[in-house]
């Protein structure tokens, strides 16, 4: 463990002393306090967008984060040649891959913390309260979806050769997952065999990353907490596919020539 | 006197990705050994298979037929590599890290406590003169600085076995003379240096013993005089055993 977590530790010295975040969270908080002083037509419940908007951001910004930071973590490695030096080490292929998952989906998490902290105070501001859980089980289902999509990446990078290759079609392949996969079913039951049988297997085969990307109405519209039976399901669900997509890299990574 | 790094009718082939291209024999039939305490140049024109061996002994490459042997242990098992320090070729480190917690890094994958990290810390950096700049990112380092960089993380476990791919490749005069003054003190230490090299007047002052390869095949193997034998230097010996005719002018 200890070979993971050291792996892990520069991946996170890396992401806080780069750029990327940074930029991103100066943009999403200048968006969201330039929104946040208008009052068009003196709506009660602009508060409402204001927070949808801020979510949303948040999303976009956290999935640029987690796929860019991943996409390039074992190209860069290859490209600057650290690889060899680290992989003459005691340390096997498999520990590289975990602990580079591992430091991603971290950085993802310390991501989100400032992300949900500003989020928490602009709502705040406007609203007076905190609801402290709601944003807690937002957070965690939202990391626990990056952790399938730093797992997609990595399994990416081992595929394509160039990050920008790998986080296109990462990109494309979480949109498609948020925005359509949960109607692929309906889709199906319109067509004839033997696409209905294709898209079905497509359908249960995807991540489903809709619940975590939803839990967005409980926060924006003030519904209760979801049941906490319903989250650890979820939990389980999500690293399920995290784990399938860490070991397919692991596999392809054990029969990749690193020189 | 003890073998340390033992390679047993090492054969790689590499398949070409080109359609109906015939494979590439990169080692056939390499058997070597080297002992404990000696200090091993290993010899070859360009893609003779200097590189390829170095990556079979690390791991990086399975041989297609064969054996490769680090300390008596099998080079597929990262147990291995527990005792080697290695410098890679032209290497550029984590830019975004300093000399000091790239070592601290690599001294956590093998395990070294956290005072004894930071006095071998102290001691390399002053090995390879690189203290007034410990704090400072890799990617303000010149090109040598980041070859010393290299040098200090290959020594960090205190290895008994050390594989040099080109050390000083790229360097300046006095980048090489102060890598080459590094690998002598590892010597006086009783450090066993296996490294390859152009360098052949480097060679012929800090080696015990080399070996030529060319085309793959290991073409001779003794101490720097046995091969130099009757020619006036190793070069000329090297040229010769790798059968370069030298052209003469029309």
């Amino acid at each position: 463990m200890k070979n993971i977590f050291a792996v892990a530790g520069v991946v996170i010295k890396e992401l806080y002393r780069r750029k990327e975040f940074y930029v991103l969270f100066i943009l999403t908080v200048l968006i969201c306090l330039i929104m946040a002083s208008v009052n068009i037509f003196n709506d009660k419940q602009i508060v409402r967008y204001l927070k949808e908007i801020c979510l949303l951001l948040i999303w976009v910004s956290s999935l640029v984060i987690a796929i860019t930071t991943t996409a390039r973590q074992i190209p860069a490695e290859r490209e600057q040649r650290t690889l060899l030096p680290l992989l003459a080490k005691p340390l096997t292929r498999t520990q590289l891959i975990f602990g580079k998952f591992l430091g991603c989906w971290l950085a993802c998490g310390l991501v989100l913390v400032c992300f949900y902290i500003f989020f928490g105070a602009l709502a705040a501001s406007r609203e007076h309260a905190w609801p402290l859980l709601n944003y807690f089980q937002a957070a965690f289902l939202h990391w626990m979806a990056l952790g399938v999509v730093v797992a997609l990446s990595l399994l990416g990078s081992l595929i394509f050769a160039a990050p920008s290759s790998n986080s296109t079609i990462c990109f494309v392949i979480v949109a498609t997952i948020l925005c359509v996969g949960r109607y692929l079913d309906l889709i199906a039951l319109s067509l004839a065999e033997p696409f209905r049988s294709a898209l079905y297997t497509v359908y249960f085969a995807i991540p489903h990353l809709e619940i975590p990307f939803e839990m967005r109405n409980l926060i924006v519209h003030d519904w209760p907490l979801i049941g906490w039976n319903f989250v650890g399901l979820d939990t389980l669900y999500l690293l399920a596919y995290a784990a399938v997509f860490l070991i397919a890299a692991c596999l392809v990574f054990r029969r990749k020539a690193v020189n | 006197m003890s073998v340390i790094l033992k390679t047993e009718k090492l054969r790689v082939e590499f398949a070409s990705r080109e359609f109906r291209q015939a494979t590439k024999v990169a080692l056939t039939g390499l058997n070597l050994e080297v002992n404990a305490g000696e200090v091993f140049g290993f010899l070859g024109p360009n893609g003779a298979g200097k590189t390829t061996t170095m990556n079979v002994l690390l791991g990086f490459v399975q041989p297609t037929s064969g054996a490769a042997y680090l300390f008596g242990i099998d080079v597929r098992q990262p147990i291995a590599r527990q005792r080697i320090g290695y410098l890679p070729e032209m290497t550029y480190y984590y830019k975004f890290l300093t000399a000091e917690e790239l070592l601290r890094f690599y001294a956590k994958i093998f395990g070294l406590p956290r005072g004894e990290t930071d006095k071998r810390i102290d001691q390399l950096l002053k090995l390879v003169e690189l203290e007034s700049a410990r704090k400072r990112p890799i990617k303000s380092y010149s090109k040598g600085m980041q070859q010393r960089v290299g040098l200090a993380q290959a020594l960090i476990n205190n290895p008994d076995l050390l594989i040099l791919d080109e050390p000083t490749s790229g360097l300046d005069p006095l980048g090489r003379m102060k890598v080459r003054e590094i690998i002598q003190r590892l010597k006086n230490e009783g450090k066993t240096v296996f490294f390859s090299s152009h360098e052949l007047g480097e060679v012929e002052t800090v080696c015990d013993r080399v070996a030529i390869i060319h085309q793959g095949e290991l073409k001779a193997v003794g101490r720097v005089n046995e091969i130099t034998g009757a020619h006036a230097s190793l070069e000329k010996a090297f040229l010769e055993i790798i059968g370069y005719q030298p052209q003469t002018a029309p």
